[in-house]
């Protein structure tokens, strides 16, 4: 069967169900094709386990998957970010051993034996926000809030080596934080405030 | 006395922005979700001649194709969601897969093979005015109005598309700097006698400019997801504006408003891009609806490039005449902007920034826009004012120096007052007070002080910058909608959008404070159409301080009057005998004598008809109508159209004050100190006004010093899709000391006194800097927005090749 058309000659529609096409069965546009579906995504999933904001997750990946992939899709741990999915800008940060990493650009099966924080485990167990989330509150940090995320981790990797940064060492650090909305004093006196530097 | 308006407060939801909880569009899942990638056009200009699917199809998983067929048409130059015969931009979409899962619907536009046919492309405005230049459309390069006469005499206007050609002589003028004479131009206005204003000058000044467009890049990629449920459709959607989409987006969808529930609590950045429904939205409403299956198509970051529209491009030409006591006496505009494949150019908001910025006596203005195989343009913040006040300011600088004045100076001697006027009919402002900003400026700066430092340190050299920035700021004729519950809470309404500049919660806070309601008894019920919404403004062109407020302030008054009449039906005396105070309504002459405002609630509930909304008044939006409708008998309904009566337009303006330091070895700039003193009325919200300052200077930054769009001119392909060759500011590239202050005076016809500002903060700091570099380096007109590094260096290497020809887009 035929599918190339020319889009001025004929008003078709590829719609499978409306045009039957290739090998697979269709019965309408139900749920059929899950049963059978391939994987598109280069190799086979593999059971491994993780170790996310402090608790061991068995999930199965793709060894191409991304970390950020990881957290949002399959952990349904959404407060991670994308906004580049290709290290641009930091929005998918987190923090493997206490690092800050682009979650887009780090495959999972490599942070098998480490620990990730993502936003979602800044919080302490009782729900009270982190100095830091607290500060970006007070600041009104946030604009569109896509980046903020990615900022909370990168300053609290931040204030963990250096408790009481300068203004421009804090940029310096989070500079990997692109903020399109362009908060960056917000978020700069958010770390100055969590650091006890300003009240 | 203030209550509300004027203090700090943390708007709802910021906890769940520092949590991660909030959701974007993308956070959504539903059960059966399918998800659409698109297939993109590798050509600037091109026409589809056939696409062959079948292996796609044939693959497992792959549930179906879209493509334009299944669109109404979009007649050129509209922005198609998909693309049919004719491509002409690189990136535009031409097809959409569905699959079970993203990466399946990814391989399958691998296997898809299109059939094109080359065509002539163009990526520079002036090439294409050019003889024998290209045209981005078969049809041609312009979009012309036409007016015929029809069979009553009564004038049929449309548009079409023609192909529009400038002589040689009219194209190279423009290149070196003169007058464009014999150019043809679509949009034309003077007033006064531009002529009589020039000879009265004792100066003038004349040069060309060139402002290079560049995409939002809004940190979230546009995605939108869709399902259906009883004739109803679902959308998650990423949009600036909440319940001013209703309609566009139901007609895309091809259903009654009411039959659309969209859902958009946050949003990741819009700055212009996102204000309504656009064009990719009507992919995923529709497909999910053919497949009958929730979908969610979601876009890389190099398609939001593509689709996620940018701000236009301005080659032109200003002539301005200055008397000796500073008084710009005239000036002439000419501008050809850049529409890109589909945009109307913002020429006319350009020539607007010029009226307000320094209110010429006479003034004529000469636009057109010409099509390029470029991105779609559209809005971004300021557009047109923004890129206008960016290389006017240095032109300015230079006039002031002709008639031998201090550039604040002159400034103050055009300052628009409240008397003064906006744009080429000349029309009012509601009041301005910029004399006032610039004054109090100069004093926070130190502007006085900095001029008598020493400019040269080593290779480095001190420059001194000062800018105006302009928008209007505020549209009249809205919704309000407010409701005071049994539990004696006030839940506010609000159907304006939320892309970060929290002005939905700050417009709610008038209604809090006409009702005389601590915030925490208030409750704001927004980002879905299913929370029972008024009609409110597009979230955009920094109007939702001024209307918002208003509308908010209106329905309070309603509820309030409410209030009264029930008191009065249940404790005797007429309404005018009763006030409100502490939740409750009270004798005036015995406040002992009232009703708590929970009391009167379910009082207005067993009362019904207008005070439980059963009634409500004719002149509300259907919009606002269905939502009063559903909340018939919960409480005492306060609702309300702004007809607060008056007329101008609410301006936004800010100055802007840098200073920088150049580089001579190297080109680098940095900012060694920004303050901007904004004329917005009162300010609602202090320390968001301060995160909106700061953000539109970032933005200012960006413009006059890096973001451009470059197309490679022999293949027509962008050379800077991503993020960090497209160079938005990071922390590193801006100041972050910054002061920002505010004259503070309220705006006589806004009851709370606001008015907008979110838009003009980057003009002023685009100018400021602007003005700035041309200061370091003795007054040289580099004439570009940006001006960039490898520009400045190639002038001081004595070569000008990148900045004298106007070329955009290009390298
Ligand atoms: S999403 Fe990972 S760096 Fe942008
Ligand atoms: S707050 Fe919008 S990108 Fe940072």
């Amino acid at each position: 069967m035929n599918d190339s058309v020319n889009l001025q000659l004929t008003r078709r529609r590829f719609i499978k169900g409306v045009i039957f096409s290739g090998a697979a069965a269709t019965s309408g546009a139900g749920a059929y094709l899950a049963a059978n579906a391939q994987s598109g995504n280069g190799g086979a999933e593999r059971l491994i386990s993780l170790t996310i904001n402090g608790r061991t997750r068995r999930v199965d990946v793709p060894p191409t998957e991304t970390l950020a992939n990881t957290l949002r899709y399959r952990l349904n741990l959404t407060g991670t970010k994308i906004g580049c999915n290709r290290g641009e800008c930091g929005a998918c940060t987190v923090l493997i051993d206490g690092v800050p990493n682009y979650a887009c650009s780090v495959l999972t099966h490599n942070i098998k034996a480490k620990d990730v924080i993502s936003i979602e485990g800044v919080k302490a167990a009782d729900g009270s926000l982190h100095p830091i989330q607290q500060a970006f509150i007070a600041e009104n940090a946030p604009q569109c809030g896509f980046c903020t995320p990615g900022q909370v981790m990168s300053a609290m990797a931040l204030l963990s080596n250096n408790p009481r940064p300068t203004k421009a060492e804090a940029a310096q650090a989070m500079s990997g934080n692109l903020c399109r909305c362009g908060a960056y004093e917000h978020y700069l006196n958010g770390v100055l405030r969590a650091s006890g530097q300003i009240a | 006395m203030s209550t509300h308006i004027g203090f700090d407060f943390t708007p709802p939801d910021v906890p769940g922005k520092v949590t991660g909880e909030i959701k974007y569009a993308e956070d959504y899942r539903r059960e059966g979700m399918v998800f659409a990638r698109l297939l993109t056009s590798p050509l600037p200009s091109g026409r589809v001649v056939g696409i062959d699917a079948s292996e796609a199809l044939r693959m497992d998983g792959v549930l179906g194709i879209f493509t334009a067929d299944d669109l109404p048409p979009v007649a050129p130059p509209g922005n198609p969601a998909l693309a049919s015969e004719y491509v002409t931009y690189v990136g535009q979409p031409i097809l959409a897969v569905a699959a079970i899962s993203e990466e399946i619907a990814e391989s399958a536009i691998e296997k898809i093979r299109i059939d094109f046919e080359r065509r002539p492309f163009v990526v520079d405005p002036i090439e294409s005015l050019s003889p024998g230049g290209a045209n981005a459309y078969p049809e041609g390069n312009v979009l012309v109005r036409t007016e015929e006469e029809g069979p009553e005499g009564a004038p049929i206007r449309g548009a079409e598309i023609r192909d529009v050609k400038w002589p040689r002589s009219a194209i190279d003028a423009l290149k070196s700097g003169k007058e464009p004479v014999g150019g043809e131009f679509t949009t034309e206005w003077a007033f006064g006698d531009v002529d009589a204003g020039f000879a009265e000058a004792a100066a003038i000044v004349e040069e060309p400019f060139v402002t290079i467009g560049y995409p939002h890049h809004s940190l979230e990629s546009r995605t939108c997801m869709a399902y259906w449920e009883n004739g109803k459709c679902f959308f998650h959607g990423s949009s600036q504006s909440q319940s001013a989409n209703d309609n566009g987006l139901a007609r895309m969808l091809n259903i009654d408003p009411a039959d659309l529930v969209f859902i958009n609590e946050a949003t990741g950045g819009g700055f212009g891009s996102k204000i309504g429904p656009y064009p990719f939205m009507a992919i995923s409403g529709n497909f999910a609806k053919v497949l009958n299956r929730p979908l969610q198509l979601r876009i890389t970051r190099e398609q939001e490039f593509y689709i996620g529209s940018a701000r236009s491009g301005m080659q032109g030409w200003i002539k301005m005449g200055v008397k000796a006591d500073g008084k710009v006496s005239a000036v002439d505009l000419v501008i050809v902007n850049d529409g890109g494949m589909t945009g109307g150019g913002s020429h006319n908001s350009s020539a607007q920034h010029v009226t307000v910025a320094y209110q010429p006596e006479n003034m004529r203005f000469r636009g057109i826009t010409v099509y390029t195989n470029t991105t779609p343009r559209g809005a971004q913040r300021g557009p047109g004012q923004n890129e206008m006040a960016a290389v006017l300011a240095p032109i300015a600088d230079k006039a002031a120096k002709a008639i031998g004045m201090d550039r604040v100076a002159f400034r103050r001697v055009n300052a628009i007052d409240s008397d003064g006027f906006q744009g080429g009919s000349q029309a009012p402002v509601t009041s301005a007070f910029v004399r006032e900003a610039l004054d109090q400026g100069m004093r926070t700066f130190g502007w006085n002080e900095k001029q008598a430092l020493a400019k040269q340190n080593g290779s480095k050299v001190r420059g001194l910058g000062v800018g105006i920035g302009f928008h209007g700021a505020g549209g009249r004729g809205y919704d309000g909608l407010v409701r005071i519950g049994t539990d004696g809470k006030l839940y506010i309404h609000s159907g304006v959008g939320n892309l970060g500049t929290y002005s939905y919660a700050g417009t709610c806070r008038a209604a809090a404070e006409a009702l005389q309601m601590p915030w925490d008894r208030c409750e704001i019920l927004r980002g879905r159409t299913d929370n029972n919404l008024p009609h409110s403004s597009g979230q955009g062109g920094s109007n939702t301080i001024f209307t918002h407020t208003r509308t908010n302030w209106v329905a309070a008054q309603d509820a309030i009057t409410k209030l009264k009449e029930i008191a009065a039906q249940d404790l005797g005396g007429n309404a005018n005998d009763y006030e409100i105070g502490d939740e409750r309504v009270f004798a005036s002459a015995d406040p002992s004598k009232g009703l708590s405002y929970a009391q009167a609630a379910a009082r207005a509930i067993e009362l019904g008809g207008k005070y439980s909304g059963q009634e409500y008044p004719d002149d509300i939006n259907p919009i606002t109508q269905r939502s009063v409708q559903a909340l018939a008998g919960s409480g005492l309904i306060g609702v309300a159209k702004d007809n607060i009566p008056g007329q101008g337009t609410p301006p936004g303006i800010l100055v802007g004050f840098c200073e920088i330091e150049l580089d001579k070895d190297t080109g680098k700039v940095e900012i060694l100190d920004y303050t901007a003193v904004a004329d917005c009325g009162t300010v609602v919200h202090p320390k968001n006004f301060d995160n909106a300052m700061r953000g539109g200077a970032v933005w200012g930054f960006g413009m006059a010093g890096l973001e451009r769009h470059v197309y490679d001119p022999q293949n027509g392909l962008p050379a800077n899709t991503g993020i960090y060759q497209s160079k938005p500011p990071t922390y590193l590239d801006v100041n972050v000391n910054t002061k920002m202050g505010a004259v503070n005076i309220p705006d006589p016809q806004n009851p709370t006194g606001g008015r907008g500002i979110g838009e003009p903060t980057q003009g002023a700091a685009a100018a400021a800097y602007a003005s700035a570099i041309s200061d370091a380096l003795d007054g040289h007109l580099f004439n570009t927005a940006p001006t960039t590094t490898d520009m400045i260096i190639n002038h001081l290497a004595g070569n000008d090749y990148s900045t004298k020809s106007l070329k955009t887009n290009t390298f």
